[in-house]
């Protein structure tokens, strides 16, 4: 028995376009109540909208996941809108000042920022829909992660540090909330067609570009492993092109 | 009202949000006539294998919000729910000030009249007109003419906790929210939970007791007009999972205690109706069918709370137990120390 996802709902940050905007509407099309957040207002209405159109559920709130007034603002709003949280993705994320610099030529407050927006956030947001997760014993919370968590490329510090840190939050609380029926998954969803791509790295040919994956594709494969997320080690770091679903 | 409960300002008010774990527990057992005070790290063994705690998993509404009416009128109005599908709320109006000023000292709000505006949000990107639908003496029925979506959102970004005058630095969300809390439906802080953090929860079922959930409305505390308070508390919701109902009542069958984090559970437990909303008001001569036990904060001897408490234990017991929090410095009101009476 998986985790049937009609009727649950489902907070997904970074909303707005690429992987959060086609998770969004992974999630709504197997029936769950999603609440999707951005900054930008405009875009994530439109997304939301979108998703009504093809008899989803969606809402939008536009708050920024790096300010710590937001979290409860978010959490509150979203339970307000389609009940307590089931479903937790952490998919907003910042690479830093682009382009992107050595770590050497990285402001400390731009460090700083990036892990305000990439760590800290999730983790007041963790806070706050985890507690009631484990008195209900139940609910899924996703990390979107990068392979920059476990590989050290140049120029990709701020990110990088803030990604690991992301991967290992995901590790110890899966270990805390496994046993209140809580499951934390770090997912690493591979290089996509997106712009975040685009904007790390502005010079790919149309050749490389067109061999990146869909954010469609990738965001139906994390939908598949919410659905199997029993199946899964509690706080694993799961690579979605690596993974597939039980038989 | 109870006349062996202790006097108005016998636990001075904690004033700041302090941390959880400075909570002190006063504890009560009432078969043993017994009063003491323990560390909140030994709840799980004060219960037993098989006893159950039943907490209010309210989140706490950004109640307070302010703006004018359409004659710019200044207005705090403290929402007593979020807008619902149709776009509508009620509220209790207050007049210019804020909480610095004791609720009856501040002067009267504005009169609202069915059709009238309120404009909400004193930040012009935040600004939300409403239109009042119903209009009592101070409470009133708001519908706010944006989406629903929009509506909830702005009141998150524009409103605060209602706030204490005992307590000067503003209360923020994160300040009102219990660990496990969700849904925003109380107007103010269920805070018996307060002190029932992660670890809490953790230990007590690592101790083999359940903590099961219901959701209940908690409305306002106190209006500042002696006419309306009089009145409270108000209707307000409630909604008991079927799996909470059916821990509770195999508890029951075994002989276990059902201890209760707070009197918004008191209140809807022993309610017991399939109409999912209560006014029922308990004191001494309620005889209590559900509960056997309560977490709760301490409160003086003159209040709804008060009263409720009195339900729980014999007068002189009571007072006993208010006397010996009192000389040792418990803190009282929303931000205090606990106290856990384990019913006969």
């Amino acid at each position: 028995m998986g985790m049937n996802l009609r009727g649950k709902a489902a907070l997904v940050t970074g909303g707005s376009r690429g992987l959060g905007e086609a998770l969004g509407e992974a999630l709504a099309t197997r029936g769950a109540k999603v609440v999707l957040v951005a900054r930008d207002a405009g875009p994530l209405a439109e997304v939301a909208v979108r998703i009504r159109e093809r008899g989803g559920e969606a809402h939008a709130l536009a708050f920024d996941v790096g300010d710590k007034e937001s979290a409860h603002r978010i959490t509150g709003a979203a339970a307000e809108l389609v009940g307590p949280i089931d479903v937790l993705v952490h998919n907003a994320s910042t690479l830093g000042p682009l382009p992107m610099p050595f770590l050497l030529d990285t402001p400390c407050e731009d460090l700083e920022a990036v892990l305000e927006t990439n760590l800290v956030g999730p983790f007041r947001i963790d806070k706050i829909v985890g507690g009631s997760m484990a008195l209900r014993k139940t609910g899924v919370i996703v990390h979107v992660s990068s392979d920059a968590a476990v590989s050290g490329y140049p120029r990709w510090g701020a990110y990088s540090v803030s990604k690991a840190a992301l991967d290992h939050l995901g590790r110890v609380l899966g270990a805390e909330l496994g046993e209140h029926g809580v499951r934390v998954l770090a997912v690493d969803p591979g290089e996509m067609d997106t712009k975040m791509h685009a904007d790390a790295m502005p010079d790919l040919s149309d050749t490389e570009r067109a061999a990146l994956a869909a954010p469609a594709a990738v965001a139906e494969r994390i939908a598949l492993m919410i659905e199997h997320v029993e199946t899964i080690d509690p706080g694993a770091r799961v690579v979605v092109s690596n993974w597939s679903a039980p038989v | 009202m109870n006349a062996l409960a202790v006097p108005s300002n016998t636990f001075p008010p904690a004033t700041y949000a302090r941390p959880l774990d400075a909570t002190r527990l006063l504890v009560v057992h009432v078969a043993r006539g017994e009063v003491r005070e323990a560390s909140f790290v030994e709840l799980p063994r004060l219960l037993a294998r098989g006893d159950v705690v039943v907490v209010n998993d309210a989140a706490t509404l950004p109640a307070s919000v302010f703006g004018e009416t359409a004659r710019g009128e200044p207005i705090e109005l403290r929402l007593l729910a979020l807008p619902g599908e149709d776009g509508e709320c009620d509220a209790v109006t207050f007049g210019a000030g804020d909480w610095r000023t004791p609720t009856e000292h501040r002067p009267p709000p504005p009169t609202l009249a069915v059709g009238d505006k309120v404009y909400v949000g004193l930040s012009s990107k935040h600004r939300l007109e409403a239109t009042i639908v119903r209009a009592g003496d101070r409470r009133v029925g708001l519908r706010f003419e944006r989406s629903r979506d929009e509506a909830v959102a702005t009141l998150y970004a524009e409103g605060r906790p209602v706030q204490y005058a005992h307590i000067p630095a503003p209360l923020r969300l994160w300040d009102v929210q219990n660990t496990y809390a969700a849904e925003p439906w109380a107007a103010e802080m269920p805070s018996a939970g307060r002190p029932v953090d992660f670890a809490t929860l953790d230990a007590l079922r690592k101790h083999g007791v359940a903590v099961v959930r219901l959701t209940h409305g908690a409305g306002l505390s106190s209006t500042g007009d002696g006419a309306l308070d009089a009145a409270l508390p108000w209707v307000e919701r409630y909604r008991i999972p079927p799996e909470t109902t059916e821990v509770v009542a195999e508890a029951k069958r075994q002989g276990r205690r059902v201890i209760a984090v707070g009197t918004s559970v008191v209140r809807a437990l022993e309610s017991r109706s399939s109409i999912e909303t209560t006014s029922l008001r308990i004191d001494a001569r309620h005889h209590l069918r559900v509960v056997s036990g309560l977490l709760t904060g301490m409160h003086d001897g003159t209040t709804s709370h008060a009263d409720l408490v009195a339900a729980f234990l014999p007068a002189d017991l009571l007072a006993r137990a208010n006397r010996f929090a009192s000389e040792r410095g418990f803190l009282g009101h929303e931000l205090g120390d606990s106290c856990l009476i384990l019913g006969a």
